[in-house]
């Protein structure tokens, strides 16, 4: 009776192995003929089908990691945010509408040094703008429910420069750590947030 | 002659609505704009002008071998058209891999009728009035599987192996934005703006719904796509490299999406928005 238990537990592992393996082994391949197929258009060179330890760990795990190697990753990418010298994180709302709504950026069509946030691609945010996708979750008046504190600039700041310090496997690009945005733009779209006279806040 | 009327109606209304700019508030009437459209044309089907267009390419003699390609062997046996379609991609003896069905068509053109590989990749996506051959000659094909059950077969290992690296790549994210497939393609009722955003990962209706529009009429720029243009647009957005026309890796990410679709009923080349 228990060698039954132990045997088809030993089963269950064995099986499981062979499982993980078999993955492995379709990973290697699908990695080899991506390496194959893929070239260099425009901006998009061919080297970013190589991942970084977090892209790996996030292929790996499904989005879903062990807990103690999330925590680990979390920290990584949260000690590489650059925080604005000047301690100020908030810019002109105006402009960082118009960055909300700006898709650009990265592809191989783009301009070198030409992006937006692609914020409404993924959230909800000015209650005028109707058209919105719903990846992230609503961020409609941010700054007047979570309270218009410097901590707040801060955690949006934070949020927007990379998204992957606070969800390890995030769908939010880390747009300041792969340079999409820069400093100034990450302000401007901060006080589109958390501006109170901003229109996400109306 | 009232069909072909009714065809010339529909397109010029789509030639209008793709002329327009798109703002947020217009989003709404588009839509209401785009169902009026799509019950226009269930009595003329653009897609149809393609379809004879491939199937009159199909028939020809042409290339440096002056060649047709009713010896094209697209899984069926030379020549077997009807039903070709919902069963690829699949195994092919003389290549020793898992084709998809443009994939398997250049092929067809390329040792049957002697053109060159490299030409038929140099533009091989549709562009105001340029259809490339390919296109024409997919949405023929696929029309002769309208009404009928995707089977995309799994029963050659190699078959399997195929579903199991397209779904690697499905999964695999890389590039500046960290993006995989399933990063925009793995939830249901997920949106991007206002463009509904089918889940692949699910076996079934959902997965369907997102890959047996195609080949597809575009009303934006009002040309007609197949699913190797979707790919090479979705890994654009993707901010990935560009892929290979025809590839492999193109290959087997159709081979992990028509199997997650099988048992759905395939209606033909049909409108996108
Ligand atoms: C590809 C989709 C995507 C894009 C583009 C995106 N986000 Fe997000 N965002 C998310 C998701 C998903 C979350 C939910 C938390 C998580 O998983 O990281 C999120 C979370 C957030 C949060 C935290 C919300 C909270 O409740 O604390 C903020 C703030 C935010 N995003 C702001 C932005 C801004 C500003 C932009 C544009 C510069 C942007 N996001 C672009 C997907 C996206
Ligand atoms: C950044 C988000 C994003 C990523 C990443 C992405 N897609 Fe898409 N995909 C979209 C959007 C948005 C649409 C809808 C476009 C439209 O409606 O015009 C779409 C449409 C499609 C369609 C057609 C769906 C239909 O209803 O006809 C297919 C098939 C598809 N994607 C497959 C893929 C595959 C495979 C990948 C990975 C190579 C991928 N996508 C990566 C955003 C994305």
């Amino acid at each position: 009776m228990n060698r039954a238990i132990v045997f088809a537990g030993l089963a269950a592992v064995v099986a499981g192995c062979a499982g993980m393996q078999g993955e492995t082994a379709y990973h290697e391949q699908a990695v080899a003929m991506m390496k194959r197929d893929f070239h260099t258009r425009g901006i998009a060179q061919v080297d970013r089908l190589n991942q970084d330890e977090l892209q790996r760990v996030c292929t790996q795990y499904g989005d879903h990691p062990p807990a103690d190697v999330e925590k680990r990753l979390e920290a990584v990418e949260m000690a590489s945010i650059k925080l604005p010298a000047d301690g100020k994180y908030m810019g002109d709302w105006k402009r960082g509408q118009r960055i909300a709504a700006d898709g650009r950026g990265m592809t191989w069509s783009d301009k070198p040094g030409v992006s937006g946030g692609s914020c409404y691609n993924c959230h909800q945010l000015s209650p005028r703008e109707t058209s919105f996708g719903n990846v992230g979750p609503s961020l409609r008046a941010f700054g007047k429910t979570r309270g218009f504190t410097v901590e707040n600039q801060k955690y949006v700041y934070q949020r927007v420069s990379n998204s992957k310090a606070f969800v390890l496997c995030s769908a939010m690009p880390r747009f300041g750590h792969s340079s999409t945005l820069t400093e100034e733009q990450i302000k401007d779209v901060v006080a589109y947030l958390m501006d109170p006279n901003s229109p996400v806040n109306q | 002659m009232k069909h072909a009327l009714v065809l010339c109606a529909a397109l010029g209304l789509a030639a209008g609505l793709a002329g327009q700019p798109v703002s947020a508030q217009s989003e709404d009437r588009t839509a209401a704009e785009f169902d009026k459209f799509r019950e226009v044309l269930e009595e003329a089907n653009p897609a149809e002008l393609w379809e004879v267009k491939g199937e009159a390419l199909w028939k020809t003699k042409r290339g440096p071998k002056n060649a047709s390609l009713e010896q094209c062997d697209l899984g069926l046996g030379p020549g077997v058209v009807k039903g070709a379609y919902v069963q690829l991609p699949r195994y092919f003896e003389d290549t020793g891999k898992v084709m998809d069905v443009e994939q398997r068509i250049v092929h067809c053109m390329v040792t049957l009728q002697g053109f060159k590989f490299e030409d038929l990749a140099k533009a091989p996506f549709s562009r105001g009035d340029y259809t490339p051959d390919p296109v024409s000659l997919v949405t023929y094909v696929a029309g002769q599987s309208r009404e009928m059950k995707i089977a995309a077969p799994q029963s050659h290992p190699q078959e399997r192996a195929t579903y199991e690296i397209g779904k690697q790549i499905f999964f695999y994210r890389a590039g500046p934005w960290d993006f995989a497939c399933a990063t925009c393609h793995s939830e249901d009722g997920k949106r991007i703006r206002t463009q509904n955003l089918p889940n692949f990962t699910k076996p079934g209706e959902s997965a369907a719904r997102g890959y047996i529009g195609w080949p597809g009429y575009r009303m934006t720029g009002g040309v007609m796509h197949t699913l190797q243009w979707r790919m090479n647009d979705c890994f654009r957005q993707q901010r990935f490299p560009e892929p290979g026309y025809a590839s492999d890796t193109i290959a087997a990410l159709l081979t992990y999406m028509a199997v997650n679709a099988n048992g759905q009923t395939y209606r033909g080349p049909g409108i996108k928005r």
